[in-house]
């Protein structure tokens, strides 16, 4: 479960550095558990503001945010990390390991749960079958496409079959019929039992596949349906 | 499938192995290992001095007897023979010896020419006494052997010991402040490598950071490096001062009383010996701890 209260976002103010301008403005929404749910907006909006507050890489500065039925606005840095374990992220742009292989890349959120091995070889050629890079296991990034770059951003976010699944533009670089390939892997992911949500341009790849969204325009909600 | 790609990379996720690099910093922990053993080798050779002194000088006395042969003032025999008695019936005095008159002819030959005996200056008897502890309180002795044969001096080296005792402390005290100085600044060292490794890393620190990396394991790879980077340096550094220290003990051994050895074992003493090896694991500790707090206190200003 995923609750936004009046939740407001702003850069900078920590270290001495003056604080920014709010991003984000009371935002309150609820998704239950299961969900699947588009992030829409025009560029600015907030969109991928929002979605760093639900992988945790900023905490609000105001109101109350609570992912998987943690309340994270008060919670220590300590419960952080397991719960970060919880969510998989496909970024815009990638943030794959350059010096790491495409195998390693994707091998990295099973070993830091601990993982034996034996599992994070079985997973992981599997997971690189699927995007269609079992034979660029060894690739590194800087020498792979950036739609393969991105297919192995993808399989890094759903190896560890999270709980919560976040992603940016996860279609900006991939053409439609890998988009449509993508989609269907959401879909799955989300049939499981996954929450999976989407910030997405792509009006036509919104309308082949209808679902609730939240609409942002200028750091406000503007919609939820 | 190739066989490479199922290496775990779980040792270099954040890719230290090029952002640490395995030339500075081992190179300036070894000078910084070496410093400290010619300072630990400065230590223990003040240390050794101020033994030999005090074993040597400190527990030794000399005793003046003016006319030795006129009768004492107690017991029946002369004044040098009585004075001798009480020495050898004082407990904590192992040897009593009094200097032949070619002994006193030497001593006295640099001052009165070859031809001393000749002057019929009334020279005292001179007793060389022995101590078994240097420290011991000498007054009552001095007062019952002026009581013995009065006019009796006794001339212990006290006020020597105690200014090459402290001469000593100090450059031990010196050399334990550069040992201390060695360690900070190899500190600040590791923690200047560190801080350039988060600032080279930053991205893939805050990409596995948000994987759900705990701040013990990102900190943990960067310790293991710093400390295995800082021992080799070490280890480098206690090698290279060896060599250094054996020629510097051939050259100090005659002013210890010795001989310059021949066996390397024995050319310098134990403690070095042991301090040596201590060297490396000592620079891998600073490493650990020094990289430890580095990289803690600098993930805080992640959430």
């Amino acid at each position: 479960m995923v609750r936004f209260e009046a939740v407001g976002l702003h850069y900078g103010g920590q270290s001495g550095r003056p604080a920014g301008p709010e991003v984000l403005h009371d935002i309150s929404f609820e998704l239950d558990p299961g969900v699947f749910c588009w992030l829409l907006g025009p560029s600015g909006a907030g969109k991928t503001s929002l979605l760093r507050l639900m992988y945790l890489a900023v905490r609000p500065t105001r109101g109350r945010l609570t992912l998987l039925d943690i309340e994270t606005s008060s919670a220590s840095r300590h419960v952080l990390p397991a719960l970060r374990r919880r969510i998989g992220v496909v970024f815009q742009d990638f943030r794959l390991l350059p010096h790491l292989s495409a195998f390693d890349n994707v091998a990295l959120p099973l070993r830091l749960a601990g993982r034996p091995e034996g599992q994070v070889r079985a997973d992981v050629t599997e997971m690189l079958r699927w995007v269609g890079l079992a034979r660029r296991t060894e690739a590194r990034p800087p020498e792979l496409s950036g739609g393969e770059q991105q297919r192995v951003a993808i399989a890094r976010a759903v190896i560890n079959r999270p709980n919560l699944l976040l992603a940016d533009e996860p279609t900006g670089n991939l053409d439609s019929v890998q988009a449509e390939r993508l989609m269907l892997l959401f879909k799955e992911m989300n049939r499981l039992g996954t929450t999976v949500v989407v910030a997405s341009h792509n009006d036509a790849l919104v309308a082949r596949h209808p679902a609730a969204a939240l609409r942002l325009a200028s750091g406000r909600l503007e919609s939820h349906d | 499938m190739a066989g490479i790609s199922l290496r775990p990379a779980r040792s270099d996720e954040l890719g230290l192995r090029r952002a640490l690099s395995d030339r500075m910093l081992p190179s300036l922990v070894a000078a910084m290992a070496f410093l400290a053993a010619l300072a630990l080798a400065g230590w223990t050779g003040a240390a050794a001095l101020s033994r030999h002194w005090q074993q040597g000088v400190g527990s030794s006395l000399t005793v003046q007897v003016p006319q030795p042969h006129a009768a004492a003032a107690q017991g029946n025999g002369d004044r040098l023979a009585t004075v001798l008695a009480v020495l050898i019936g004082t407990p904590g005095i192992t040897a009593a010896r009094a200097l032949s008159e070619e002994e006193l002819a030497d001593l006295l030959r640099p001052w009165l020419g070859a031809g001393a005996e000749r002057l019929a200056i009334p020279l005292p008897a001179v007793i060389a006494v022995e101590l078994a502890d240097a420290g011991s309180d000498l007054a009552p002795l001095a007062h019952r052997l002026d009581q013995a044969a009065p006019g009796t001096l006794m001339e212990n080296h006290d006020v020597w010991i105690r200014r090459l005792a402290v001469l000593a402390r100090s450059l031990q005290a010196c050399a334990g402040l550069a040992v201390l100085l060695v360690a900070l600044v190899a500190a600040a060292v590791i923690t200047v490598a560190t801080r350039a490794g988060l600032a080279a890393r930053r991205e893939a620190i805050e990409i596995v950071h948000g994987l759900g990396a705990t701040d013990r394991l990102i900190a943990g790879r960067f310790a293991a490096r710093a400390t295995m980077l800082a021992a080799v340096g070490g280890l480098a550094g206690a090698v290279l001062a060896t060599p250094v220290l054996l020629a510097l003990a051939g050259l100090a051994a005659p002013f210890g009383g010795g001989a310059p050895s021949a066996n390397p074992l024995s050319a310098l003493p134990v403690g070095l010996w042991l301090a040596l090896p201590g060297l490396p694991a000592a620079a891998a500790l600073i490493g650990w701890l020094t990289a430890q707090v580095t990289v803690h206190r600098w993930l805080r200003r992640l959430p």
